[in-house]
C-alpha cells in the first residue's frame, strides 16, 4: 500500500514544479495585459477556449502540436547527449526544401514511395545540418548552442536564396514558392478529422525516441556521454560518433517537420513555412524536461497557446505576438521553478 | 579603358564596404562590450539577442513619444537593465542554468518587443544625428562612407575605458576576481551574487543601447525583422576577442564589414545571391570560432568561472 503510494507520488512529483510554473506564467501574462488596460481574466479564458474549448479548437491545437513534437525532439535527443541545440528552425527549413524537391525528380511514381522519399530527404537534410553542430563541437570544441543557431540562420538564408532563385516556380508571382506538389502526393487529414496525418507521425516519433533513449544500448551510451563525457571516453565509448548520431536523429526529426509542413499544410516550400515551430520546440522540450513522452503533452500545450492567438486577436484586439509573450513567460517561469526540483542540478 | 572602370568600381565597392563597416559595426560593438562585462563576472547571457530587440523597440517608442532620440537611447538601456536583472536574478537561484535562462529570455524579449512594438511600425521617430568626418572631401562617396553615427565614437571610447577599468580600477579587479574564482572572492568579502547581477544588468544596458542604434540610426525604423542574430553573434565575438574590450572593438568592425557585404554589393548593382551575401557574418562567426577555439583546452584569457568554455 505504502509502496504503491510512494510510486504514485514519485510519478506525480515532477509535475508539481511544472504546474506551479504554468500558474506563475498565467499570472505574469495576466498582469502584463492588465497593466496595458486589457481584460486580463477574459484573455486567460480565451486562451483556454481557443486552445481546448471546442472540437475546432482541438483540431487547430493538434495540427500545431504535430510539427512541435518533431522540432522538440531536435532539442531533446541532443540534450540526452549533453548538448543544447537551438537551431531547429533552420533544420526545418532545409528539410522542407529537400522534401519539396523530390516530386519533380520522381514524376510518374506512385504516391507512397514519393512521400517516403520526401520524408527521407527531409530527415537527411535536417539531420546533416544539426549533426554539423555536433561535429564542430567534437573536432573544434565550438559551443554547439551558438553554432546551431548560426547554422540555422545560414540554413534560412540558403532556403530564401533557393526559393527566390533557381528553385522558384515562375508562376508564383507575389509569394516566391517552389512548384506546387502534385495532389496525389499531398498528405491528407486523419479519417473524420481536419488534423493531418503528421500528428500520428509526431506521436510515433516521440514514442520511438523514448524507446531508443530508454531501452537500447545506443540510448544508454548517449546518456553516459551526456552525463559524464570523460567517463564515457574512459569506458571506450565512441563519444564523437554518439554526439553526431544524437544530433543527426534530432535534426532529422525537425527536417521531417519541414517535410510535413510542405506536404500536409502549404503544398510547396515558401517563406510561410518559417512560422517559428523550431523556436517553440525549444520551449516544448524544456517543458518536458527533454523526456520524449512528455514532449507529446508539452507540444499539445504549446500548440494550444499558439492556436488561441487568432481568438485573442479577434475578440480582444491583442497583437498576434501575445502568444509569444505567454510562451516566453512560461519558459522563464519553468526555469525559475527548476530551483524547487529535488533532483540535482542539470547541465542541460 | 575597362581596367580604369574596374578600378573605379573596386574603389567604390571598397568605400561602400568601409562605410558599411562603420555603420553596421555599432550594435556589435555595444552588445559585445556588454557581454564582455557579464562574462568577466563568470556568467554568460545568451539572451542579449532578446535584449537588443527589446531595446530597439523601447528606444524607438520613447524617441517617438518624447521627440528626443537621446531619451530613446536611455530608455533602451533601461529595458536592457531590466532584462539583465531578470537574467542575473534567475541565475542566482540554485540549480538554474545560465545558458537555458538566456535562451528563454531570447524568446521572451523578442515576444515582448513584438507585442509592445505593434503600434510603432508605421510612425517615424526622430533619429540620432550623424557626424560628418568626411567633410574635407568633395567626393560624395567618401563623404557618405565617413558619415558616422554619434554612438560609434562613444562605443570606441567605452572600449578604451573598459580596457583600463578591467586592468586598473578597484571594481574591475573585483569583477575579474568574482569571474575567475568565486570562492576566493567570497573569502575576501566580495558579494559574489550582487556583483554578478550588477554585471549582467550593466551588460544588458549596453545591449539595449545597441538595439537603440538599430531602430534610431541604421536601418532606422522599427520592424520585426530588425535584428537577425546580431545579439547572438556578439556573444561569439567576445569569445573570439578573448574577453578583451579593445579586441572586441576590432572584431566588431570586422563583423560590420561582413554585414555590409550584401548591401555594398547591392549598391554596386550586384543583386544575385543577396541572401547568401547577407549570411556572410554567420559564416564568418563560425569560421572565427573554429579558428580560435582549441578542443580540450581552456581558452587563454577565459574567466575561470565561465562554465561553457570548459571542456
Amino acid at each position: 500500500m505504502d509502496a504503491a503510494m510512494n510510486r504514485a507520488m514519485r510519478a506525480v512529483a515532477p509535475l508539481a514544479p511544472f504546474t506551479a510554473a504554468a500558474l506563475a506564467a498565467a499570472l505574469l501574462f495576466a498582469a502584463f495585459l492588465a497593466a496595458q488596460g486589457f481584460e486580463a481574466p477574459e484573455a486567460l479564458g480565451l486562451v483556454v477556449e481557443g486552445a481546448f474549448g471546442s472540437a475546432f479548437a482541438w483540431q487547430n491545437t493538434l495540427a500545431r502540436a504535430a510539427p512541435l513534437m518533431l522540432t522538440a525532439l531536435c532539442v531533446a535527443l541532443p540534450a540526452r547527449a549533453g548538448l543544447v541545440i537551438i537551431g531547429g528552425e533552420g533544420a526545418l527549413a532545409l528539410g522542407a526544401l529537400a522534401a519539396a524537391m523530390v516530386p519533380s525528380l520522381t514524376a510518374g511514381w506512385p504516391a507512397l514511395p514519393v512521400q517516403l522519399l520526401m520524408a527521407l530527404a527531409g530527415f537527411v537534410a535536417g539531420g546533416a545540418w544539426i549533426a554539423a553542430s555536433a561535429w564542430l563541437r567534437h573536432v573544434r570544441g565550438i559551443n554547439e548552442t551558438i553554432s546551431s543557431l548560426l547554422l540555422s540562420y545560414i540554413g534560412i538564408a540558403l532556403f530564401n536564396f533557393l526559393v527566390e532563385g533557381v528553385l522558384r516556380d515562375p508562376a508564383s508571382l507575389n509569394k516566391p514558392s517552389t512548384p506546387p506538389l502534385p495532389d496525389a502526393v499531398l498528405i491528407g487529414p486523419l479519417p473524420g478529422l481536419e488534423v493531418h496525418w503528421g500528428l500520428v507521425w509526431g506521436v510515433l516519433a516521440c514514442a520511438a525516441a523514448w524507446f531508443l533513449l530508454r531501452r537500447t544500448v545506443f540510448g544508454f551510451s548517449v546518456g553516459v556521454v551526456g552525463g559524464n563525457p570523460r567517463a564515457a571516453l574512459m569506458a571506450g565509448l565512441p563519444v564523437g560518433a554518439l554526439l553526431i548520431a544524437a544530433c543527426f536523429l534530432g535534426g532529422g526529426a525537425a527536417g521531417v517537420a519541414g517535410m510535413l509542413e510542405v506536404a500536409a499544410v502549404h503544398g510547396s516550400a515558401n517563406a510561410s513555412l518559417l512560422a517559428g515551430y523550431g523556436y517553440a520546440g525549444i520551449l516544448v522540450s524544456f517543458a518536458a524536461r527533454h523526456n520524449p513522452l512528455g514532449i507529446v503533452a508539452g507540444a499539445i500545450l504549446v500548440g494550444g497557446i499558439g492556436a488561441s492567438g487568432s481568438l485573442l486577436q479577434r475578440r480582444l484586439d491583442l497583437p498576434d505576438a501575445a502568444v509569444l509573450v505567454l510562451q516566453g513567460a512560461l519558459f522563464v517561469a519553468l526555469l525559475a521553478f527548476e530551483t524547487l526540483n529535488r533532483k540535482g542540478a542539470r547541465r542541460v | 579603358m575597362s581596367e580604369t572602370t574596374d578600378g573605379l568600381a573596386f574603389g567604390s565597392l571598397a568605400l561602400a564596404l568601409l562605410g558599411g563597416a562603420l555603420r553596421v559595426s555599432t550594435p556589435f560593438l555595444f552588445v559585445s562590450l556588454g557581454e564582455c562585462i557579464t562574462e568577466k563576472s563568470g556568467r554568460i547571457n545568451l539572451g542579449l539577442e532578446g535584449t537588443l530587440v527589446l531595446g530597439a523597440m523601447g528606444g524607438y517608442g520613447v524617441s517617438l513619444l518624447t521627440g528626443s532620440p537621446w531619451l530613446g537611447v536611455l530608455a533602451a538601456g533601461l529595458c536592457g537593465v531590466l532584462m539583465g536583472l531578470l537574467h542575473g536574478g534567475l541565475c542566482s537561484l540554485p540549480k538554474v542554468n545560465d545558458i537555458a535562462v538566456g535562451i528563454a529570455l531570447m524568446l521572451f524579449g523578442t515576444g515582448l518587443a513584438f507585442f509592445l512594438g505593434k503600434p510603432l511600425i508605421q510612425p517615424q521617430a526622430p533619429m540620432l544625428p550623424s557626424v560628418e568626418l568626411g567633410a574635407w572631401s568633395d567626393n560624395e562617396q567618401v563623404r557618405s562612407a565617413l558619415r558616422i553615427n554619434v554612438l560609434l565614437p562613444v562605443g570606441l571610447a567605452l572600449a578604451g575605458l573598459l580596457h583600463w577599468a578591467f586592468r586598473a580600477s578597484r571594481w574591475g579587479l573585483a569583477l575579474r576576481l568574482v569571474g575567475d574564482n568565486a570562492a576566493a572572492a567570497r573569502a575576501l568579502g566580495y558579494p559574489v551574487v550582487p556583483i554578478r547581477i550588477g554585471a549582467t544588468a550593466a551588460g544588458g544596458f549596453l545591449a539595449g543601447v545597441g538595439g537603440a542604434f538599430l531602430s534610431l540610426y541604421y536601418p532606422g525604423s522599427w520592424n520585426e525583422g530588425l535584428s537577425s542574430g546580431q545579439g547572438l553573434m556578439a556573444v561569439a565575438l567576445v569569445i573570439f576577442a578573448r574577453w578583451s574590450p579593445l579586441r572586441c572593438a576590432l572584431a566588431a568592425l570586422l563583423f560590420g564589414a561582413a554585414g555590409a557585404l550584401g548591401p555594398a554589393l547591392q549598391s554596386q548593382g550586384i543583386t544575385a545571391g543577396y541572401y547568401l551575401f547577407n549570411a556572410a557574418p554567420y559564416v564568418l562567426t563560425l569560421a572565427l570560432m573554429a579558428a580560435s577555439w582549441t578542443p580540450g583546452q581552456t581558452l587563454a584569457g577565459a574567466p575561470g568561472e565561465l562554465s561553457f568554455t570548459q571542456r
